[in-house]
């Protein structure tokens, strides 16, 4: 392995990664804006350029101009490393990402861990900026989060573990390769499991929550916590929290997409590629932003019950049923 | 000494940095004034040792470093803290005049300890690379090979739940003994 090449590899894909990240974002918002405008009968951002494509685009002009403050009594060294490094672990996940055959960073055996170890320790950034600001309403919603997200890792991983059970493989392409064509989409219970069906609810439910997306968005319930733990946040500061939540809706999409939904595979079986990666992930990403629009917000208790009394069991039945049927095929 | 811009030369610099995370984090997590840093430096330490792991051709290994120490363990602690401590509080706390010397004193006896044995042992050569990943081999010498060991961990925990949820249960019934029955 020489030198060069590589070089000129990783700085490849790492200025792809980042380029896809900050126009993913931009797209997000955008669409989230005009969603959230024809569900509530309005027609969203419109003025700057055709049908107001070019919105997000001065919305970062106007963050990157201006200034980041740091509140006095703030954590200074947590408060500016809390924005940097949730975008730095939402950047790394894309590394395993396959958006094609061989559109893919890089191929390791293990990607699916991947993805869930770094995802982990998200929490913790968000955790650390929200205590940082020294803001109570920060410091409540910081602490929403964290019981948020370590409650709604067990049943996806559960059901991650089901996932990988069925498809005896980590490896991300390996996984998307086991799907040829619509019939064979892993969610469907006639391919492994009989309840896979439930587990894409489940693993889609878990995403939604994983990603503070609403209904599950406690941490920043405006009319609570004025803006959740990145209250104090302005500029480019809030900005990467924005991106980074938008990179993990993205990434939350794209697995489902690539567990259940058969990945950059064809429904038909004809010319797989990039593009299906695109559309299926995008189309669930909607699902995202329609189920936010959708549903008032729900409160804390309801959001842990939901977890540890109807996700945490079904998910355990899942694997169960799932590990029983392995081992005698059906009929049983 | 490897010339250093050839790939080898740069992952042996990875090796240095990793090191460093380790020591950056091993100090922050032990003098950190605030407990939020000081998990934040336990975390960052956890993060080079699963680098050292990756490093050294084990990526299942360094990944999982990173799952449960970084991410649950330092979760669990951020947890606790949360629940307990009060934010703003610092520590405060006067040492013992003589246990700056004496921590010395037992750290350096430690560490010559450990060096002469690493230096002394003679190790077997490390095999030149495990196969990729190697989570089946893992997962086979798990309930094969280490099959009682693998067990007698998760009865371990088993009993570390059941107690932890026996000690919340008594402090809860004691709080509001009438509500325990309808629950």
């Amino acid at each position: 392995m020489s030198l060069f090449p590589e070089i000129i590899r990783i700085m490849a894909y790492v200025v792809g990664v980042l380029a896809f990240v900050g126009l993913n974002a931009a797209f997000l918002v955008w669409l989230e804006r005009k969603v959230a405008g024809h569900i509530q009968r309005r027609i969203g951002p419109k003025e700057v350029g055709p049908f107001g494509v070019l919105q997000p685009v001065a919305d970062g002009i106007k963050l990157i101009s201006k200034q980041l403050v740091v509140p006095a009594q703030a954590d200074s060294l947590l408060f500016r490393l809390s924005p940097v490094l949730t975008m730095t672990l939402a950047v790394t996940v894309f590394v395993v990402l396959p958006f094609g055959p061989s559109l893919v960073a890089r191929d390791i055996n293990i990607g699916l861990l991947l993805i869930f170890a770094f995802l982990s320790i998200n929490v913790l950034a968000l955790f650390i900026g929200g205590w940082g600001s020294n803001n109570k309403y920060a410091v409540v919603s910081a602490i929403r989060a964290v019981s948020q997200n370590v409650a709604y890792e067990v049943p996806m991983l559960i059901i991650v573990i089901t996932m990988v059970m069925i498809t005896s493989s980590m490896n991300l392409n390996v996984i998307v390769s086991q799907q040829g064509n619509l019939l064979q989409w892993h969610i469907f219970p006639w391919n492994g499991s009989i309840l896979s069906p439930l587990a894409f609810l489940i693993f889609f439910v878990c995403t939604l929550a994983e990603t503070n997306r609403a209904p599950f968005d406690l941490g920043e319930a405006e009319s609570e916590l004025v803006a959740g733990f990145h209250t104090e946040y302005s500029g480019m500061g809030f900005g990467l929290f924005f991106l980074g939540e938008y990179a993990s809706v993205f990434v939350g999409c794209a697995l489902a997409s690539i567990l259940f939904l058969g990945g950059w595979q064809c429904p038909l079986g004809i010319m797989p590629g990039v593009h299906w990666m695109l559309i299926k992930t995008y189309l669930l990403v909607f699902v995202v932003i329609w189920v936010r629009w959708t549903f008032p917000r729900t409160t804390l208790y309801g959001l842990l019950n939901l977890s540890w009394k109807v996700l945490v069991p079904f998910s355990l039945v899942i694997l169960l049923v799932t590990a029983a049927q392995l081992k005698m095929p059906w009929p049983f | 000494m490897m010339p250093l811009f050839t790939v080898e030369g740069l992952a042996g610099l990875l090796f240095f940095v990793f090191v460093l995370l380790i020591i950056l984090g091993a100090l922050a997590a032990t003098h950190a004034a605030d407990l939020i840093r000081a998990v934040s430096g336990l975390a960052l330490c956890m993060v080079g040792v699963a680098g050292i792991y990756y490093f050294l051709g084990s990526p299942f290994l360094s990944l999982m470093q990173i799952l449960i120490y970084a991410g649950a363990i330092c979760i669990a602690i951020v947890f606790a803290v949360m629940l307990a401590e009060p934010q703003g509080v610092r520590k405060f706390r006067r040492r013992h005049p003589i246990a700056g010397a004496g921590g010395l004193v037992a750290s350096a006896l430690l560490t010559w300890g450990l060096a002469s044995l690493a230096l002394k042992t003679a190790w077997p050569q490390a095999p030149e690379q495990i196969n990729p990943g190697a989570l089946e081999d893992v997962g086979r010498a798990m309930v094969t090979t280490f099959l009682v060991s693998f067990e007698l961990i998760s009865l371990v925990l088993m009993i570390v739940i059941v107690g932890a949820l026996v000690l919340a249960r008594q402090g809860r019934s004691r709080a509001g003994p009438e509500k325990s029955s309808n629950s």
